[in-house]
């Protein structure tokens, strides 16, 4: 009964000209999220996508599963040279981002706009 | 929905033990306090809380049997909502731990197991009650009113 998550790429540019790729997530995030939050990616190359955002804008709800999911995404992207930046996350989530530790390894930002302006 | 004396007003729920019904609990608490007049803020951290209990409850306290469910109630007072998650498991006897993010990162900690942690951070009280002869145990969170929303 937990929803799918749903994930897409997009490759965009930000205003200094750094090609960033967005993973954007919708529905929920929970521990039956792996293939779509690791599996995605996972599947970007290590020698391109050096910048990557995470746009939770479509996600409505995170449990603690859903969080480690995000924790190991982080892991293996610094494990690998990438720079993590995530936006769209509720009042909530963030502070629940923030509880846990996670703004230490990845900033957040309110939007798509605001975090390309930092690469 | 039941009104006692001393004006305690009680709702229950009973969830199967399936992942994703924590949402149902959820949207129950989230009408209780909303009734009560928590602030939005305040029933979110509620919301989050109550999903990690349910969780909890769901797979570690019922080990995901749907042959058990997970009682939830929830008893609005006149300045405090009050939520209990019940399961058939032995309880869970370790106090919640602050996560090190340091730690998950390096791989020197499980990214899981963060649960607990969130509850007790995002309440004003969580107690956990191990039940009698290894049964029936519960977790007790507390969320109560500013002075402003009362």
């Amino acid at each position: 009964m937990q929803t799918d998550t749903k994930s897409k790429i997009d490759q965009v540019t930000s205003p200094a000209g750094t090609a960033a790729t967005v993973l954007r997530f919708e529905g929920d995030i929970s521990s039956s999220s792996k293939d779509a939050v690791i599996g995605t990616y996972q599947g970007l190359s290590k020698t391109t996508a050096k910048t990557i955002l995470l746009d939770f804008t479509k996600v409505e709800y995170i449990n603690s599963s859903g969080i480690a999911l995000v924790i190991q995404l982080l892991m293996e992207a610094a494990n690998s040279g990438q720079k993590i930046l995530a936006f769209g996350l509720s009042a909530h989530f963030q502070k629940v981002f923030t509880m846990v530790g996670i703004t230490k390894y990845a900033g957040l930002f309110p939007d798509q706009t605001a975090a390309l302006a930092t690469v | 929905m039941t009104t006692t004396a001393a004006r305690t007003t009680t709702v229950e729920v009973r969830l199967p033990s399936r992942l994703g019904f924590e949402k149902v609990a959820m949207s129950t608490a989230s009408a209780v306090a909303k009734l009560m007049g928590f602030r939005d803020e305040r029933i979110e951290d509620l919301k989050t809380a109550i999903a990690e209990a349910c969780i909890n409850a769901i797979e570690h306290g019922n080990r995901l049997n749907e042959k058990l469910s997970v009682g939830v109630v929830l008893s609005a007072g006149t300045d405090a909502l009050e939520i209990r998650v019940m399961d058939d498991g032995k309880g869970m006897k370790q106090q919640p731990t602050k996560p090190d993010i340091d730690k998950k990162m390096h791989g020197e900690e499980d990214p899981r197991g963060m649960g607990m942690f969130l509850i007790q951070a995002l309440v004003d009280e969580a107690e956990w009650v191990v039940g009698s002869n290894g049964k029936g145990s519960y977790v007790r969170l507390v969320i109560r009113l500013d002075k402003e929303e009362s």
